[in-house]
């Protein structure tokens, strides 16, 4: 019996983590980001999700130029300022058997894209819609975002005056199904929450801190890696098990220590209970620890709240099978005798 | 007394929000049931309810339609504007109104008929909750009676207006019938104003542009609109709501579209671009000040080469201006929408017909293309009840332009580049997301990119790439709707498009049969300026650009594109907010050919 060459570590379609790749990062080193889009590569490469499948949408800033570093095989689409939700959700009728990933920053999303943000986490579009946090604009070199904590002082701008705009917060209030937090430093739950939030037949807010390595990573500033590090308080230690997969830990929870959310489509987050024991699809329970994380500067991380059961905005429309955007003059122009009978009407 | 038939206009009065609009329609209906050219015109207030509004019905044996500037029948309904009203009534015309309107007349230059509208609504056998609505019908049914429109006529334009509902029209018809009674018995007729029926509406229809726009985009195959309310645009994407679950559905009621309005413009536009680029027919409707919002994206379509169809209903600015008065004033800013070298594709429709047509050809020029096209109505065409031949179904199949898909792209071995130029047209191939052929993803941005769509900065390709997209507007030409040029070698020519053209066309018989001045006249439907404009430019004398804005916006550009022939350009520029009359258009050109 001859044994065959041991090939390339493949996922469950065949695919090499290369296949994955974008191309190199022109962000700073050390840029939380980079580590994002390590983790968007290894949830989608271990989820088995086919690249062609997956389409990308950003605005504008350094977060925002991001998705040009991951998944090359992928189409993508970067947008205005603060305005990728809306170029998303019209692509998202076209065909809704793809996934949908935006990537957007804080000055992207907490300022001018405020209105985008919040309208298309109403209409709950299905996207895994990632806020890279560092709470600061970098490529404009390091002004303060409407993210940046109150008194919080920056070289060249002084100290900030104002209170801050909490992302997860605003998804929350505007009736979110899927909201998470992590920190970039966290790749493991980084990970899990992108893969969960991917299946979720909705919009996943998922809002990552994600210091800056140039312009805002004092010690004592929410969104720098020794703040983080020191300040994290995650709800649960989170896996996620895709659908029809056999459930296969390295470091399996133990039992009675853990809760089981099963997601839309079938795959499952499993919870490990730290200290708390914190119920994700309870909004009411979500809104009390984050007010209480605040009141105490924690950082709360984790899947802070989950909604299975609301159609998302692809539910409503009653689209056919076949993708709106295959569509041919058959199925689109109607026939010559509906226009006689409109004319008539008008007569 | 002379009578004049079939050659009047109606003013009628009326209050914002009393229901008026019923009546009035069924009056327009009937003239035009009678085979006599009408057109009616709506002016109304920004206002939900309360504020003064005219409704213009022009009745025209010679099938005139543009607004005419005296009214020789007047209507006072509304107290507000009654003395305003009864000055603007000409000598010779004839004054309907409201009996309960104690104010002094002095006028004896004029028929006067005092109508008790309360009275007979209040004795009328109908159902006492609906007597506020449809006092306005007891207008109807005394004019019907003055002018000569027979009761049976009034009666299937009121089943029109409802929809063949017999309960309404009955109710409706009720006071109708009373008016009509009352007016026999009680009014002696002393203007020379009647109706008598002809044969010119046959096979016509009548609606608004707006209407006609919606329908041709569905023809066309719309597939994605997104939008958000804004007069006087607002009608168009409520038309395509109620037609699109009566004409777009799968044999197992699927919907082949979807519409959605949006939180505000920035996101309609966004939407539509979203969806132009995944490979929809996708388009929006807004006015002037959604369009100034739309400016930022537009020029990512533009850059990024996504195809999308952008109505624009003018309306009268700048900033909120008369947002219920029409105007031709975006032009300019269309042109150019957004920062950096942009400029435009621009379609004109100049009639209902030409709104159908437009509707359906513009998402094929968008996808041939490969950017947003942009179509210019305005309130007047868009909202306004006019005639039109029937819209005629599209003559050819759909051009769903340069695109691939996983079978072509095996063809090509997987090898192509997006913005590349390979047919030296200056338009590039595309592929859209759900294409799973492995080569066919690339990255759309704003941002400066290479052939391959990859981020660069290099100056050179920068350049190229700005040049290859001005070759696209050059390309553009030999699909755009030519101009209809109508010339017989005179001195003088005239150059118009969109609403103002019944005027103008209406203006030409004025200047010859009057004044002896004879005139050719280029319609224009689309710009860029084609060489056919410049020859018209070049063959004539003096250029008369005719249009509803202050500062010649047309004949700006039009200077621009033909400056050796800028020399001869003159501007008749009409800015009220009202639509423009043949009498000014006529007097306009008069003015500036005696000087």
């Amino acid at each position: 019996m001859t044994t065959p060459a041991s090939p390339a570590q493949v996922n469950s379609i065949g695919l090499t983590k290369s296949d994955y790749r974008g191309l190199p990062s022109t962000l700073c080193p050390g840029c939380g980001h980079n580590s994002i889009a390590n983790q968007i590569i290894a949830a989608c490469y271990e989820m088995g999700l086919l690249p062609e499948k997956v389409v990308k949408f950003s605005g504008i800033g350094c977060s925002s130029k991001s998705p040009a570093y991951f998944l090359s095989r992928s189409f993508g689409f970067n947008g205005v300022h603060g305005r990728m939700p809306s170029l998303a959700t019209g692509a998202r009728l076209a065909d809704t058997g793809l996934e949908f990933i935006g990537v957007s920053g804080d000055g992207d999303t907490a300022s001018i894209g405020m209105g985008q943000f919040k309208h298309v986490v109403r209409r709950n579009m299905p996207m895994l819609y990632i806020v890279e946090n560092n709470g600061v604009y970098g490529l404009t070199k390091g002004q303060f975002s409407a993210t940046a904590e109150v008194g919080l002082v920056l070289k060249h701008q002084g100290t900030n005056p104002y209170m801050p705009v909490d992302i997860c917060m605003e998804a929350l209030v505007s009736n979110a199904t899927f909201v998470a937090r992590s920190f970039a430093g966290d790749s493991k739950q980084v990970r899990e929450l992108i893969k969960a939030g991917l299946a979720h037949n909705g919009i996943a807010v998922l809002d990552i801190i994600s210091p800056c390595v140039t312009f805002n990573n004092e010690e004592n500033s929410f969104h720098s890696y020794t703040w983080s590090k020191d300040h994290t308080e995650p709800l649960h230690e989170i896996a996620f098990v895709p659908k029809l997969k056999e459930i296969e830990f390295d470091d399996p929870f133990e039992e009675g220590e853990v809760r089981e959310v099963t997601m839309h489509d079938g795959s499952i987050v499993i919870l490990k209970k730290l200290e708390k024991d914190y119920d994700p699809t309870d909004r009411w329970q979500a809104l009390r620890v984050m007010e209480e994380a605040q009141r105490n500067n924690w950082l709360i991380t984790g899947l802070i709240y989950y909604e299975k059961e609301r159609p998302s905005l692809t539910d409503l429309y009653n689209l056919p099978e076949k993708p709106l955007n295959r569509l041919g003059e058959s199925d689109l122009r109607p026939a010559p005798e509906t226009l006689e009978r409109i004319n008539t009407q008008f007569m | 007394m002379q009578k004049i038939i079939n050659d009047f206009a109606i003013s009628i009065a009326t209050v914002n929000g009393s229901g008026s609009q019923t009546a009035n329609s069924t009056l327009l209906r009937a003239f035009f049931k009678m085979g006599i050219p009408a057109s009616g015109k709506n002016l109304f207030p920004s206002n939900i309810q309360g504020l003064p509004t005219w409704y213009l019905i022009r009745v025209s044996k010679d099938g005139f339609t543009a607004r005419k500037d005296i009214s020789e029948i007047s209507v006072a309904i509304n107290p507000a504007t009654f003395m305003q009203d009864l000055q603007a009534v000409p000598p010779g015309g004839a004054f309907f109104y409201a009996d309960d309107i104690r104010l002094p007349i002095g006028r004896s230059d004029i028929s006067l008929y005092p109508m008790p509208v309360k009275q007979i609504s209040r004795e009328a056998d109908i159902p006492a909750n609906l007597k506020d609505y449809v006092a306005n019908m007891v207008y109807v049914g005394v004019l019907a009676h003055m002018l000569g429109i027979p009761e049976a006529v009034i009666h299937e334009s009121v089943s029109f207006q409802f929809k063949g509902k017999e309960k309404a029209t009955e109710v409706n018809m009720t006071v109708v019938r009373a008016a009509m009674q009352w007016a026999a018995q009680n009014l002696t007729k002393s203007d020379p104003f009647a109706v008598e029926p002809m044969d010119k509406t046959r096979g016509l229809l009548m609606t608004d542009g707006n209407t006609a726009a919606a329908l041709g985009a569905i023809y066309g195959g719309l597939q994605f609109a997104a939008w958000y309310p804004i007069t006087p645009s607002s009608s168009l994407a409520e038309t395509l709501n109620q037609y699109l679950p009566k004409l777009r559905k799968t044999s197992d009621g699927k919907n082949t579209y979807a519409v959605l309005q949006a939180e505000d413009e920035l996101a309609a536009i966004g939407m539509a671009i979203g969806a132009g680029w995944a490979g929809l027919r996708s388009m929006t409707a807004t006015s002037g000040p959604g369009l100034s919002l739309m400016t930022e994206y537009a020029g990512l379509a533009y850059f990024a080469e996504v195809p999308v169809v952008i109505w624009d209903i003018q309306r009268a600015g700048p900033s909120t201006g008369l947002p219920t008065r029409t105007a031709q004033g975006d032009l300019t800013m269309v042109n150019f929408l957004s920062h950096g070298d942009t400029q435009h594709i621009i379609l004109l429709p100049g009639n209902l017909k030409e709104c159908f047509e437009f509707g359906w050809q513009a998402f094929d020029l968008a996808e041939r293309l490969q950017a947003p096209i942009f179509v210019l109505s305005d309130l007047d065409l868009g909202m306004n009840q006019w005639m039109s031949e029937p819209f005629e179904y599209p003559n050819r199949p759909m051009d769903r332009g340069k695109i691939l898909w996983e079978e072509d792209l095996e063809k090509l071995n997987g090898i192509w580049a997006r913005y590349k130029d390979v047919d030296g047209d200056g338009i590039p191939y595309r592929t859209v997301p759900g294409n799973l052929h492995p080569a066919a993803a690339w990255f759309a941005r704003g941002a400066g990119h290479d052939e391959t769509s990859r981020y660069s900065e290099d100056p050179q390709i920068w350049e190229n790439n700005l040049l290859r997209i001005r070759k696209k507007y050059e390309t553009a030409k030999q699909y755009l709707p030519a101009p209809l040029i109508d010339e017989s070698g005179q001195d003088i020519g005239l150059i118009a498009y969109g609403s103002v053209t019944p005027a103008v066309e209406e203006a030409r018989v004025l200047l010859a049969s009057q004044s002896g001045v004879r005139t050719d006249f280029l319609r224009l439907r689309a710009l860029p300026c084609t060489q056919e404009v410049h020859d018209f430019a070049q063959r004539h004398q003096r250029i008369y650009f005719v249009e509803t804005n202050r500062d010649g916006q047309l004949r700006q550009l039009a200077s621009m594109s033909i400056p050796q022939e800028a020399h001869k350009f003159r501007s008749a520029c009409h800015a009220d907010g009202l639509p423009i009359t043949a009498r000014w258009v006529a007097d306009a050109i008069l003015a500036q050919e005696e000087k």
